[in-house]
């Protein structure tokens, strides 16, 4: 295949990942890792590095915007880092020496959870109690703004929250993808974080998790900027404007069908991992 | 109550200025990566690639002094590769400055766990971890 045709191929694939993605808030990297090794046929530590990259662009680009309204804790954020970057980089340090199906195999099945978290639909269990002493130690508490008035909200749970999280870093740095959906168990279930602010605040710590384990690829000449090029434009031109259609439209059957083709995807993943296709 | 108030807002600039510098690094990396494509494809765009296989040599900028080498000598994929660093680098910014904040709000405990997090970040710059 020509430079030329690889590179509109890749860039509007990222392009309708980032775009769905923003939609439907699952990261780019569930497309765009199926999109170059099952459709195009690139060796899958390729595609982790070029996905880690886009992970970075949709972070940075939905945080930048998220960070200026007051939603997202930065106490939190910073707290939950110190699991996910010591965990991203034990990822990306162990990905090189699995074997390429038992990647497959494992992101396989992170994409089945993953699209059954996305249609589950979520319980606000957040709540003011009185929280434990880690998250009064930390100064985890915090307040956000909603139509009737600024919040306040309590974390609960701290220890098992920062477990959880240190394995979504681990899983993020294997497979090269944001794992959003453990994040969330983390947050959401676990630590009884509020939505909204556990919603702004996972995507505010993707960025610092994927860069940390962005830096082993780079080193190791998984990143190859033929296919990090169109995939991180495509992605962020998709998010962009995915994050402006949102705001007028319904997403809840969009969601349906994105849930089925990535079950879809999930199940050729498996499938040819576990038939050593990949 | 007061200082309740005076924290609030103290964070609101940060937040706003973190906004910012977030914003600015996407822009800026984007720019540079579209740059550098733009090079790759008007020089390379009928040349067959083949990624079936992962080859550590291959790219050739897989480190930092390689690809400022490559800078000055203008090559698209080196190019790339910067903007891709630059993108890389935006996130880690914001804990530099995270920290700052915290320092001027004398949130030392928060100073050290941003310490720890950075420490983490530039360990893996040296190529150590990669055997």
């Amino acid at each position: 295949m020509s430079v030329l045709l690889f590179t509109i191929i890749v860039l509007a694939g990222a392009f309708l990942a980032g775009l769905v993605g923003s939609l439907t808030g699952l990261g780019g990297g569930v497309i765009i890792i199926p999109l170059l090794t099952l459709v195009l046929g690139v060796d899958i530590h390729y595609a982790i590095g070029a996905s880690i990259v886009s992970v970075i662009a949709t972070s940075s680009g939905s945080a930048a915007a998220y960070v200026k309204e007051g939603i997202t804790n930065i106490r939190i954020g910073m707290f939950l880092e110190m699991a996910t970057t010591i965990s991203a980089i034990i990822g990306a340090v162990v990905t090189v020496y699995l074997d390429p199906s038992y990647i497959a195999v494992i992101f396989g099945l992170i994409l089945l959870f993953s699209a059954a978290m996305m249609i589950v639909k979520k319980l606000d269990r957040s709540d003011n109690d009185t929280s434990g002493k880690l998250a009064m130690f930390f100064k985890l508490n915090g307040t956000y703004p909603t139509e009737e008035g600024v919040k306040k909200y309590a974390v609960h749970r701290v220890l098992g929250g920062f477990i959880m999280m240190f394995f979504a870093g681990i899983i993020s740095g294997l497979l090269g993808i944001g794992s959003g959906a453990l994040k969330v168990i983390a947050m959401d279930n676990i630590m009884r974080i509020p939505f909204k602010v556990s919603t702004t605040t996972s995507n505010f710590m993707m960025g610092v998790t994927a860069a940390a384990s962005a830096i082993v690829y780079l080193h190791r000449g998984q990143i190859d900027p033929g296919i990090a090029m169109p995939v991180t434009i495509g992605v962020l031109c998709g998010a962009t404007l995915g994050s402006k259609i949102l705001v007028k439209t319904k997403t809840d059957k969009l969601k349906v069908v994105f849930a089925a083709v990535v079950t879809f995807l999930a199940l050729q993943m498996i499938y040819n991992g576990l038939s050593g296709k990949l | 109550m007061s200082s309740d108030k005076r924290n609030f807002f103290a964070d609101r600039d940060i937040q706003v200025i973190l906004g910012t510098l977030l914003r600015v690094g996407v822009i800026a990396s984007m720019s540079v990566v579209m740059i550098g494509g733009l090079l790759y494809l008007f020089s390379d765009h009928a040349v067959l690639i083949d990624y079936r296989n992962f080859n550590p040599d291959k790219s050739g900028f897989s480190s930092i002094p390689a690809i400022l080498i490559g800078l000055k000598d203008l090559d698209s994929k080196a190019i790339i590769q910067f903007g891709t660093l630059l993108l890389i680098f935006t996130p880690v910014a914001r804990v530099v400055f995270s920290i700052f904040s915290f320092l001027i709000e004398r949130d030392y405990l928060y100073v050290l766990i941003g310490l720890f997090v950075l420490s983490i970040i530039l360990y893996s710059l040296s190529d150590k971890l990669v055997g």
